[in-house]
């Protein structure tokens, strides 16, 4: 017998670019969610600030060009798995004119 | 109280309002909002008062911005502003307008969406995309854009689009069905027996004139026409200007007869005012004959364009028409194009600009 509960996913800690404050007032430079890989971090955002996953991905879907997510330091994709703790730090790439 | 009129420019770097006197005579900056994204189109809702910006900004994509209080506050959404998962993802909104039947956005790559419920949702208007010529449209200089959106005023089925470099489309059943509305526009880029396909032109801007919705103009890459059968058929209208390149057009408010362009020297000569001499060409029966207004305009060493939607008309009387620059200077006529001063200067390159008309 299957159980109706969800996964439950250890906790990991999210940095946001400064950016991003601006576009989402009340939203903090750092907090913890439960999340299994990159895609899960995007979605927990989401749930939190409707309209913050647009704002880093695309409907590919994948991450948007010039926003760059780092999983333990490494360049990281929305497939990326998290380890239990890892620091997720989303950024944003050099570009505009 | 006396009307006034709220000037909005989209920008390479945020949307800016200019609020002006009763007499439009001095005008009050604000701005950037929008956080600085490039805007391509702002608009405000006649009905209610409230403002949105198209854009697309490197890093976050593309999005509407809302403000219903003028501009003091400003919120974004792009819910439902996304093509299907694989597809090539939206880069920009590029055009807006608020018709009956809610609020179109036009985007690039070239398609178009509506929102029932004031920008705060999104949809798909897919049918555009399944017209078949859809895999034989390319994009113009600025990419496959969807740049120009004219409403019927009365019937909620009816729209008109501008595509570059597809032409113009028209649907009459709310945009479950589309048909090329280009005969009689050229394309001088084809080879000399393809110069009137029935698409695949590329339109610059797509007006209607007022209180005849039979009747649009269309300045064109290649060209500057009028069709008084709802786009069906066009014809040419440019003899008697000195370019028949450039890039917007704008319907005087109250008469079907009066139209004001801003010819360019031509596609690879520039792209700049003819002669580096600024002048708005205005005509008074359709197209038939032209007058340059230059009263006020700089006449020696101007080497600035003015782009698709960069010129506006408002609903005073007599009328006031704006145009903006890419250098980012905006110039102002309060009497119908007679006299013209330059009402703010040191912009970012202006992409657009619309009016709101506060009171009468």
């Amino acid at each position: 017998m299957t159980s109706a509960r969800p996964p439950s996913f250890d906790a990991v800690r999210v940095v946001l670019p400064a950016a991003l404050m601006k576009l989402f007032p009340g939203a903090p430079r750092e907090l913890e969610l439960a999340a299994a890989d990159v895609a899960g971090v995007m979605a927990a955002l989401d749930m939190r600030w409707p309209g913050m996953r647009d704002r880093l991905c695309d409907s590919t879907p994948r991450i948007r060009r010039h926003i760059t997510v780092f999983v333990a330091g490494e360049r990281a994709r929305l497939e990326t798995p998290l380890p239990p703790g890892v620091e997720v730090l989303i950024m944003t790439a050099i570009s505009g004119g | 109280m006396p009307a006034t009129v709220k000037i909005l420019l989209g920008t390479k770097k945020g949307t800016f309002i200019l609020d002006g006197d009763a007499a439009r005579a001095a005008w009050r900056l604000r701005g950037p909002f929008c956080e600085a994204w490039p805007i391509n189109h702002v608009i405000a809702d006649p009905e209610s008062g409230t403002i949105y910006a198209g854009g697309g900004n490197a890093w976050f994509g593309p999005a509407v911005w809302k403000s219903a209080d003028l501009g003091a506050s400003w919120t974004h959404s792009s819910e439902g502003l996304a093509y299907a998962a694989g597809e090539e993802p939206i880069k920009s909104v590029w055009s807006l307008a608020a018709a009956p039947a809610g609020l179109y956005a036009g985007v690039e790559p070239a398609g178009l969406f509506q929102s029932t419920d004031e920008g705060e949702t999104w949809r798909h208007v897919a049918g555009l995309q399944a017209h078949p010529s859809r895999p034989h449209w390319h994009p113009g200089g600025a990419g496959l854009i969807l740049h120009a959106l004219v409403p019927h005023p009365a019937d909620p089925g009816q729209l008109w689009v501008g595509i570059s470099a597809a032409g113009v489309f028209h649907t009459a059943d709310g945009g479950a069905h589309w048909e090329p509305r280009n005969r009689g526009t050229r394309a001088d880029y084809a080879p000399e027996d393809q110069r009137y396909p029935e698409y695949g032109q590329c339109v610059h801007s797509l007006v209607m004139a007022s209180g005849m919705p039979e009747r649009l103009y269309q300045q064109n890459h290649c060209g500057m026409y009028r069709s008084d059968d709802a786009g069906r058929s066009w014809r040419s209208i440019e003899a008697g200007l000195p370019s028949s390149f450039g890039f917007p057009s704008a319907a005087h408010p109250r008469d079907p007869a009066t139209l004001y362009l801003l010819p360019l020297n031509g596609d690879i000569a520039g792209r700049y005012v003819p002669e580096g001499k600024a002048a708005v060409w205005r005509t008074r029966d359709g197209g038939e004959s032209w007058q340059a207004l230059r009263s006020g305009l700089p006449q020696q060493d101007a080497f600035f364009g003015v782009l698709r939607q960069a010129m506006a008309t408002d609903r005073l009387e007599p009328a006031g028409i704006y145009f903006g620059t890419s250098s980012g200077e905006l110039f102002a006529s309060a009497d119908e194009g007679e006299n013209w001063s330059s009402i703010a200067r040191h912009l970012p390159a202006i992409l657009s600009v619309e009016t709101l008309t506060i009171g009468n």
